[in-house]
């Protein structure tokens, strides 16, 4: 589960998050959108306890951060911009010190559990640079899902990915909505990302703007409509 | 337990890396025997007491190169994000801090291992390694510990480059001076006691500085 209640962020004078509350029941796959320097990354960086709020409370599984960020640590799933793999290790290096540092036991069958859930195992032993984009983000997949989260943060986790990388991250976030996982992720294409969201939520100029469930915008082609409607409203205010 | 073991991960892969690629090491060795042949040829080794001034040259040699590893242990994180992936996982702050500074320092051990010999080879000079050598560990620690705290802030600046050896080096100086000067009295072999002095300044530096690098680095790394 994530909560926040009247989250706020400021980079010295510039006010990224304002007021931002809302929450994430165990089990709902919500999508977050909003233009670029909405505080989408923002926020998602303060909920995997990356970055300290300015005002507010956070919470991830009843766990306050970041005065229990240690705790909420290891609940957290999180997927952003660049991959966070080292290019020079392999595949298989790479989770294993990942594993090591969740602490996780039987490392070697969990890395090859979490490699077949999204279909890297049979490049293991290839050095991360050599591999493309697409199966880089699938491998920074396979590093958040490590140790079984129960929260996951994926910071437009579409981009790069073929058809087949956006098969097994829908699949991904399928298989976290029936384990009672929370998902929040961003993304700008609606098209791949909203067929997998319960909810979505729109961000502008750091404020929550929209808060609608699926059944209020149906598809992509609703949601952009929707999307369009409530910025011409925020820049109407 | 689980402290150690995460230690462990964060320095292995350290090392796992370097292996891999040798920049920081090759990078280091360049730059320490490239101080040793110009101070080589800048000084005439017949006309000067070279137990006097070499120690300083060793140490040019030692802080120089050091700063180029330093100067990469935290940038190639932050550049590949992989710092982000260190603090995104349930990992005492601390571990990180250790990790590091031993990554770093052993680095910078096996420059000097290096840097030493030919130090000795270039310069002509005659020296009891076992006591050198301690105190070029203990220098080294220091060393180290201040270097990786002021990595990590250089690191998460503009001006990394430029930042890391403006931070560092008025840090440095006690120890610096104090390691001149008992590798100085060791070269001539004085006894202890000339030294001693600088010693214990050493020791003290080292351990307060692990201290307190160990305790603030978790207010530096976190955003």
């Amino acid at each position: 589960m994530i909560e926040t209640l009247k989250l706020e962020k400021a980079f010295g004078y510039k006010q990224a998050l304002k007021s931002t509350t809302m929450t994430i029941e165990a089990g709902q796959v919500v999508a977050l959108a909003g233009p670029n320097g909405a505080g989408k990354t923002t926020l998602l960086r303060i909920l995997a306890a990356l970055s300290r709020p300015t005002r507010g409370r956070v919470a991830i599984n009843g766990i306050e951060i970041p005065q229990g960020a240690m705790q909420a640590r290891a609940y957290i799933g999180y997927v952003g911009h660049q991959t966070l793999l080292y290019d020079e290790l392999t595949i298989a290096e790479n989770l294993r010190y990942y594993a090591r540092l969740y602490a996780l036991d039987n490392v070697d069958a969990r890395i090859l559990e979490v490699a077949q859930q999204v279909g890297i195992e049979k490049r293991m032993d290839d050095a991360v640079r050599t591999l493309s984009r697409g199966y880089q983000q699938r491998v920074s997949l396979a590093r958040a899902l490590l140790h079984h989260p129960k929260v996951y943060l994926f910071d437009e986790p579409w981009t790069g990915l073929d058809h087949n990388s956006s098969h097994v991250l829908t699949g991904v976030f399928e298989r976290a909505r029936q384990e009672g996982a929370a998902v929040l992720f961003s993304s700008h294409e609606f098209e791949r990302s909203l067929a997998a969201a319960d909810r979505a939520l729109i961000m502008r100029n750091g404020r929550m703007i929209y808060d609608g469930a699926r059944d209020e915008w149906r598809d992509a082609a609703g949601f952009a409509q929707v999307y369009t409607e409530k910025l011409n409203e925020s820049d109407s205010k | 337990m689980i402290f150690f073991r995460q230690l462990y991960a964060i320095l292995a892969k350290e090392l796992q890396v370097e292996w891999r690629t040798k920049e920081t090491l090759s990078a280091m060795l360049v730059f320490a025997l490239l101080v040793l042949v110009i101070f080589n040829f800048a000084f005439d080794l017949q006309g000067v007491d070279i137990k006097v001034l070499g120690p300083g040259v060793l140490w040019v040699a030692f802080s120089f190169s050091g700063i180029i590893g330093l100067g990469r242990s935290f940038a190639a994180e932050r550049d590949r994000g992989s710092m982000d992936g260190m603090l995104l996982a349930p990992v005492d702050r601390g571990a990180i801090f250790l990790g590091k500074a031993l990554a770093n320092f052993l680095f910078i051990l096996a420059m000097e291992g290096v840097t030493l010999p030919l130090f000795v080879i270039l310069f002509n000079v005659s020296l009891e390694w076992f006591p050198l050598v301690g105190y070029v560990l203990m220098g080294t620690i220091g060393f180290s510990a201040v270097g990786t705290l002021l990595s990590a802030i250089a690191a998460s600046t503009r001006m990394r480059e430029v930042m890391l050896p403006v931070l560092l080096f008025p840090v440095l100086v006690p120890l610096l001076v104090a390691a001149v000067k008992i590798t100085q009295g060791s070269l001539q072999g004085a006894p202890f006691s000339d030294f001693q002095g600088w010693f214990n300044l050493l020791l003290a530096y080292d351990v307060i500085f692990l201290v307190v690098a160990y305790l603030v680095f978790e207010f530096v790394v976190e955003e």
